[in-house]
């Protein structure tokens, strides 16, 4: 069943205005003295060039706190066509180009260097097709990830990547990072939800990658593009995977004395066969900020509780309710509460993705690291992570991705406090430092973009990197696509400092 | 802890070296060249080379194994299956978890035990310049640098030999079975909740279920309403071919898997003319001589 193809007459209308628009913009070209921005301008139309001081300030840094690029011009190309006219118009002048969805990037992949294009790609928001028998849909980048879910209501097909910024991000962003969220224990980050990419090659050549059914002939390069951080080239229109509504859903409500309690419970429910759709952890710091607000009957004075929600068919959820109550009150859990209707389930989640937005009540600024470690070693790590916040004085709130072993450590601050912005980095780092040496890695769903990189080579070798580098020199063979990004070696984005302060509406 | 010095060393930095492991990768496309044979068995200018064998460690708390690529499936599989767990891969009797990775094909219950894609969590490889590297990193969730593992497996062995590799594993479900009858697919498959499997002969469809023994029990009744039958595992054509919209005599389609089982060889796979350039400039980049796997050829071989 084909649902339809929406905006279609949206298109029709705007292609109208873009001839129309393109008529008065070669006329406007002519004056303009930046040969890039008149030849751009000549793709576009003047309307959809911004070169201006404000549009710049604002494109130059996304929800990281990275600071400190400076965007050169930008543009808003609608359709695969543009933004490959956009990228060859870039290179023809030996310029860098970025890509850019929303910019709710945390690590800086968007955050332009030495005044690149930006290619911004929200205008390019129509979901093309959904294929409700073949459980696909293609969309462009420009789709916010929640609109697709909300699209598909009443298919009983959902989009499974759901980070918590699903309500702005976009989903070429999500391929770009390779987006994680709570329920991607389960059901794999982005790349398992990503059947095909058509991609704007970073000379502005037009490929498809992977298939709509299965592996695609020749090398996985489907697979190689996602996560590329923008520096691979640029997707146009993506074909996602579309999940199955599941019949049953029940989420749990635990709570515990001990931190160690809840990460201990998490590893010995993984350990017994159970894989729920999700295990999060929130410590009691984020419990006190976001109560007030949501109400969802967190117990103020537990250290820690944990959300585990199960999915699939009834007896299989029924008996993994049951075997989790026995090993969460084992590992100490003082109740196990099983959300009783759909309301009481929507507030126990409300309270999880809502928690950055609460934690304003307690200092202006933080700091939000994410790194992964073996789920065995959660609770020695977590030990460690307060020790390090401790040792300089800071505050530090958990809530996190615990079934992954995904930590989030958000460090708050208040930034006009001297010398804390020091102690802030240092504790970053050592956070970041103690994840590597219990065998974790530095990102797992934020990427490394600008704020990682400088970490790299504590996870890997330089032949490591190196390996890294000949698949990005495959794709990028002129180094144009978003350099400085990802990997510690070749250009540098001297003017960007690592820390200031995160943008009001970050999520995680 | 599995040695990767001696396979390294083995490997070096100069002439052609081909891994000997179960054949699986010379199960792929047919013959190249002068003779696919002579290749498997090693001719003279060509080196063969074995990768570590042997289980470091399997740790069900953490859904992943440590595994030499030498070791064959079936014995990862057995070891894997005294602690409960379960790998997506799949290969012919002899496989090793190299080969298996190297061609990248899905088992059969891809829809519950996942794609062989998802499995790779690190690679470590020796590189046609002969260096160490590690691809990956050993957790079950990592976007941290360029996703080496994904564009490892498939490629034949001609980016990188894999020595030692982290795997994801999968609980193994409480029941399961294989249940057949003379019914269109759609019915099937909007019965049934993730089946593992959906065939299609151009008669009958097959669908594999598991789970929860309570849940694969009243699976099975609704599917003994529609007129299925519970089966044996079914016995397919070896060869695979990618679903172009049409059944050939004799093949079986995997319903969504993108893949048709059928008797008869079947040729070259169309690769796009942008994607092929990108893909042997991929090669290029890893092993600008040619020297790893010399005829093979993901990008002009079916697998």
């Amino acid at each position: 069943m084909i649902l339809g193809r929406v905006g279609q007459t949206g298109w029709v209308i705007r292609s109208k205005s873009r001839s129309l628009l393109g008529r008065l913009s070669v006329l406007r070209a002519g004056s303009i003295a930046d040969p890039l921005e008149r030849d751009l301008v000549g793709v576009l139309g003047a309307g959809r060039v911004e070169a201006g001081a404000g549009a710049q300030s604002l494109y130059s840094h996304d929800g990281s706190v990275t600071r400190g690029g400076r965007a050169g011009i930008i543009c808003f190309p609608e359709t695969t066509a543009e933004v490959a006219a956009c990228v060859s118009t870039a290179v023809r002048h030996g310029r860098p180009f970025v890509p850019r969805g929303a910019g709710t990037g945390l690590s800086g992949g968007a955050v332009p260097c030495d005044e690149p294009v930006m290619v911004v790609t929200t205008r390019m928001d129509t979901i093309h097709e959904v294929d409700v028998d073949r459980r696909l849909a293609w969309v462009g980048p420009g789709v916010v990830n929640l609109d697709l879910s909300r699209h598909l209501e009443g298919t009983g097909l959902h989009f499974a990547p759901d980070p918590s910024s699903q309500q702005a991000c976009t989903i070429g962003g999500n391929v770009a990072n390779n987006s994680g969220g709570p329920h991607c224990l389960l059901y794999g980050v982005t790349t398992a939800h990503v059947l095909a990419v058509e991609v704007v090659l970073p000379d502005g050549e037009v490929v498809v990658l992977g298939a709509e059914e299965g592996r695609a002939a020749g090398y996985d390069l489907r697979g190689a593009f996602v996560g590329g951080e923008g520096t691979l080239g640029i997707a146009t229109k993506i074909c996602v995977r579309l999940t199955e509504d599941p019949p049953e859903v029940a989420t749990l409500l635990l709570d515990f004395d001990l931190v160690a309690g809840a990460a201990d419970t998490v590893s010995a429910v993984i350990a017994a066969g159970i894989v729920p759709a999700a295990l999060e952890i929130m410590d009691q710091r984020v419990v006190e900020a976001v109560e007030p607000f949501v109400h969802a009957g967190y117990p103020l004075d537990a250290a820690a509780v944990l959300i585990v929600e199960l999915d699939g068919l009834p007896a299989g959820v029924a008996e993994a309710i049951a075997r989790i109550e026995t090993i969460g009150t084992a590992h100490g859990a003082r109740t196990v509460r099983v959300a009783a209707d759909e309301d009481e389930r929507a507030r126990i989640w409300k309270g999880r993705k809502s928690a950055f937005g609460a934690i304003a009540v307690i200092k202006p600024d933080y700091y939000l690291n994410d790194t992964v470690i073996p789920r065995t070693r959660l609770a020695e790590v977590l030990a460690r992570v307060y020790e390090v916040i401790e040792e300089r004085d800071l505050i530090v709130m958990n809530v996190f991705h615990a079934g992954d072993g995904n930590l989030h450590p958000l460090i708050v601050f208040d930034a006009r406090e001297p010398g804390v912005m020091e102690r802030v980095l240092d504790a970053g780092e050592e956070i970041v430092r103690i994840s590597v040496e219990a065998g974790g890695v530095l990102s797992g769903e934020h990427g490394i973009g600008l704020e990682k990189k400088r970490f790299m080579s504590m996870q890997f070798s330089p032949a490591d990197l190196e390996a890294q580098d000949r698949l990005r020199r495959a794709f990028d063979v002129e180094g144009l696509a978003n350099p400085a990004k990802v990997l510690p070696t070749g250009a540098s984005c001297g003017h960007v400092t690592s820390l200031g302060r995160a943008p009001d509406g970050t999520w995680v | 802890m599995i040695d990767m010095t001696a396979f390294r060393d083995e490997v070096g930095d100069v002439g052609s070296v081909c891994v000997r492991g179960g054949g699986t990768r010379w199960t792929v496309g047919g013959p190249v060249g002068d003779s696919v044979g002579d290749l498997a068995d090693g001719p003279s200018d060509v080196r063969s080379v074995s990768a570590p064998t042997g289980i470091e460690s399997i740790q069900p708390a953490e859904m992943t194994v440590v595994v030499g690529a030498g070791t064959t499936v079936a014995d990862l599989a057995s070891a894997l299956a005294e602690h409960g767990q379960e790998v997506a891969l799949d290969g012919p009797v002899n496989a090793t978890v190299g080969g298996s990775l190297m061609v990248g094909r899905n088992s059969l219950r891809r829809g519950r035990l996942g794609e062989v894609a998802d499995v790779l969590l690190q690679a470590d490889c020796v590189g046609a310049d002969g260096q160490a590297f590690t691809a990956g990193g050993p957790t079950v969730k990592n976007v941290t640098g360029f996703d080496l593992c994904r564009l490892l497996v498939g490629s034949l062995g001609t980016l990188a030999l894999v020595g030692r590799v982290i795997l994801r594993t999968r609980p193994v479900p409480e029941a399961g079975t294989w249940m057949s009858g003379e019914v269109a697919t759609g019915p099937v498959v909007d019965a049934v909740y993730r089946p593992a499997t959906v065939l299609w002969d151009g008669l009958r469809t097959t669908v594999r279920i598991e789970g929860d023994g309570a849940d694969v029990a009243h699976e099975k009744r609704i599917l003994e309403g529609l007129g299925l039958t519970e089966t044996a595992e079914p016995v397919l054509p070896a060869e695979w071919d990618r679903w172009s919209g049409t059944l050939p005599v004799g093949g079986v389609r995997a319903v969504g898997a993108g893949v048709v089982h059928r008797p008869d060889p079947v040729g070259p796979p169309e690769v796009a003319a942008g994607v092929r350039a990108l893909g042997d400039r991929m090669r290029d980049s890893f092993d600008p001589s040619r020297r790893l796997n010399p005829g093979r050829d993901p990008q002009r071989m079916t697998a």
